[in-house]
């Protein structure tokens, strides 16, 4: 409706009614505007400050000592662990995230199927949401529950070493090793997944069907371009909740660094730590976007391709009748040199 | 015979149906595989630990387990705790949460389109990076080892994943027809009655979903728990269970130096008090399964 006002009546300044919806807008989101101000940009800013120094806390006061980019090369250099875990944590999120996505839709589709009993295995999929939680995992798996004794780890990583890296070898054993938790962190994923894919219409498959497409055919064609948006959803989410699960070592060590007492470690040391996590996980979700977050699909993909051959086509033809009308002018000049005389059909032959 | 397992166009086959019912039915033991193994392990005592010839069930229903690592992790205090711990910051993000998804879907005013970025921007950045100097700001308060560290975040909309909250009540919101909003406004509702009497009324699903989502996640949060509220001192009086449990170890050896456990440290005694964290939030799965499972269909968390 206002936007119908503003087209009868372009005015730079606002109504009095839109300064007032304005101005509720702003009383409603107050609390949160402050919050981000407390508790995001502040705290943002101080350990961005935070990760040049080295800080030391006395009972008098805190001390801060300018190292430049001496915690960095502190961590990089003398503390070998977390290079090591870093790299590791980037593979097997790397690794991780697409089995989750995959799987989370694999037992979507499954689910969203005509079977009896959905209930009874929506209510078990989505049960490890519930209990996951950082000490409760560790307890499971230090306790073996977490791997089902059948799967052989060693002879999965043997075979892959043939024609892979080591490195990557080991990520992949260790996915097979941690494969129920891997499954279990896919509850939420389902859901959404799920409730993605009852939001399409019917009507769409029934069409394809009749026009001949096979259930695979519509899978491709129909269900994936239509829950793009939610696979990219979906691997932000597991994105973010394997960087800030309690099973992720890097944070315990962020936290052991913060409290830990000795000289050269402590508050400064610890943000250049989570700074360098920071990073790595924007990475992380960039490289996600990047592969995942293009809106066009495979139909605006074709009409562009269609349209890019059409052009060429056009330029073809009008190149074609350029060179004609050129060869035609350097006839007629020729002609005109020579003097040719032509029977023009007017005078007497 | 092809036709019955592979199908036709009108009917599933039944090899098809075997093979989705064989997938679920196995993915569906490996989901629970650990849980059982856990309550299988939880219920034995040490002979049955050691008798090679016992897998699965337990010789004898073995209760002493579950008593000692209940004493250890002094179960109804800290269940009562965990309670308070994650309920009262699960009622107030509902209420902030609610109010900001609320001015985000139906007001326009300038960077609204900037404060949602920075919104997403909040949930992806890892919260370590904010961690250091808020906890030196909480430790200047005074509150480091009080439940207001995890009070005031969730007052000011930026508790526990917040963000996800605020998007789930702007997307419900926005889904709200407006014409609603502008009748009551036309019978003469301010902003603040409006959404008090026509907006909050409806969003009970919206509603549902964060207040389960937002008290599971606090109660499994053990990190920040442990740091902020339990203040990571064994004086502090809060504590939960799941901080209890990350704790097992050297409690329940302490317990013992005293003598005041009957049996001695094994991985039964673990499993049952793993069994012990997850059993209240497991009860309260299984009454409100179906809001849980449904809620988030409703509530539109898929949106954009």
């Amino acid at each position: 409706m206002r936007k119908e006002k503003k087209v009868k009546d372009p005015r730079a300044k606002l109504g009095k009614l839109e300064k007032r919806e304005a101005r509720a807008g702003y009383l409603f989101v107050a609390p949160w505007l402050i919050g981000v101000g407390l508790f995001l940009l502040y705290p943002l800013c101080q350990s961005f400050y935070y990760m040049w120094f080295n800080i030391r806390i006395t009972p008098l006061k805190t001390l801060y000592t300018y190292v430049g980019t001496g915690n960095f090369t502190q961590i990089w250099l003398e503390n070998p662990e977390f290079p090591q875990q870093i790299v590791t944590y980037l593979w097997q999120t790397i690794v991780e995230v697409p089995i989750i996505v995959v799987f989370a839709l694999m037992i979507a589709i499954m689910l969203n199927g005509q079977i009896r009993c959905r209930g009874l295995f929506r209510l078990i999929f989505f049960l490890p949401v519930i209990i996951v939680s950082g000490p409760v995992m560790n307890m499971l798996v230090a306790e073996g529950a977490a791997s089902i004794p059948a799967m052989n780890t060693e002879s999965i990583v043997a075979a892959f070493d043939t024609f892979l890296s080591h490195r990557l070898a080991e990520a992949i054993g260790e996915i097979f090793s941690d494969m129920i938790m891997i499954l279990w962190y896919s509850g939420v994923q389902i859901l959404i997944f799920l409730s993605a894919l009852q939001k399409i219409d019917s009507a769409m498959y029934e069409a394809a069907s009749m026009d001949g497409a096979s259930g695979w055919e519509s899978f491709w064609k129909i269900t994936l371009p239509t829950i793009k948006p939610y696979i990219l959803l979906n691997a932000v989410y597991s994105v973010i909740f394997l960087s800030s699960n309690e099973q992720n070592t890097l944070i315990t060590m962020i936290q052991d660094a913060m409290f830990s007492g000795t000289k050269e470690k402590g508050y400064g040391y610890a943000a250049a730590m989570a700074w360098m996590y920071a990073v790595i996980v924007t990475l992380i979700v960039l490289l996600f976007f990047l592969l995942l977050g293009s809106k066009k699909d495979v139909y605006d993909r074709q009409i562009k391709r269609r349209k890019r051959a059409l052009k060429k086509e056009a330029r073809l033809v009008k190149k074609i009748e350029r060179r004609g009308r050129r060869n035609a002018r350097k006839i007629e000049q020729a002609r005109q040199k020579r003097k040719y005389k032509t029977y023009s059909g007017e005078s007497d032959y | 015979m092809r036709r019955f397992v592979f199908g036709t166009r009108e009917k599933e086959g039944a090899g098809k149906q075997i093979v989705v019912y064989g997938l679920l039915i196995c993915i569906g033991f490996v989901y629970l595989y650990p849980i059982l193994y856990m309550i299988s392990i939880s219920f034995m005592n040490r002979d049955d630990l050691l008798d090679s010839s016992i897998n699965w069930l337990p010789g004898t229903l073995y209760l002493q387990n579950y008593i000692d690592a209940a004493s250890s992790m002094n179960f109804w205090t800290s269940l009562l705790k965990g309670i308070v711990i994650a309920g009262i910051p699960t009622l107030l993000n509902i209420l902030v949460c609610m109010l900001v998804g609320y001015g985000f879907a139906t007001f326009a005013f300038k960077g609204r389109a900037v404060m949602i970025g920075l919104l997403l921007f909040s949930y992806i950045l890892p919260s370590q990076v904010t961690m250091i100097p808020t906890y030196g700001l909480y430790s200047k308060m005074g509150i480091v080892g009080t439940l207001w560290t995890f009070i005031l975040p969730a007052l000011f909309g930026n508790g526990l994943n917040a963000p996800i909250f605020i998007l789930i009540f702007y997307q419900f919101f926005r889904q709200v027809p407006r014409v609603l909003l502008e009748a009551a406004k036309i019978d003469g509702a301010g902003h603040f009655k409006t959404f008090a009497r026509v907006a909050v009324p409806s969003a009970g699903p919206a509603i549902l979903t964060v207040g389960l989502f937002s008290f599971v996640w606090y109660w499994n949060e053990s990190y920040l728990t442990e740091m902020y509220v339990q203040g990571l001192s064994s004086k502090s009086v809060w504590v939960n269970l799941v901080v209890q449990l990350k704790n097992f170890e050297t409690s329940f050896e302490s317990m013992q130096a005293t003598g005041d456990v009957a049996v001695s440290l094994s991985e039964s005694v673990k499993m049952a008090a793993t069994a012990l964290s997850i059993l209240p939030l497991m009860l309260m799965y299984f009454v409100l399964q179906k809001q849980f499972v449904e809620s988030i269909d409703r509530a539109g968390i898929t949106g954009e």
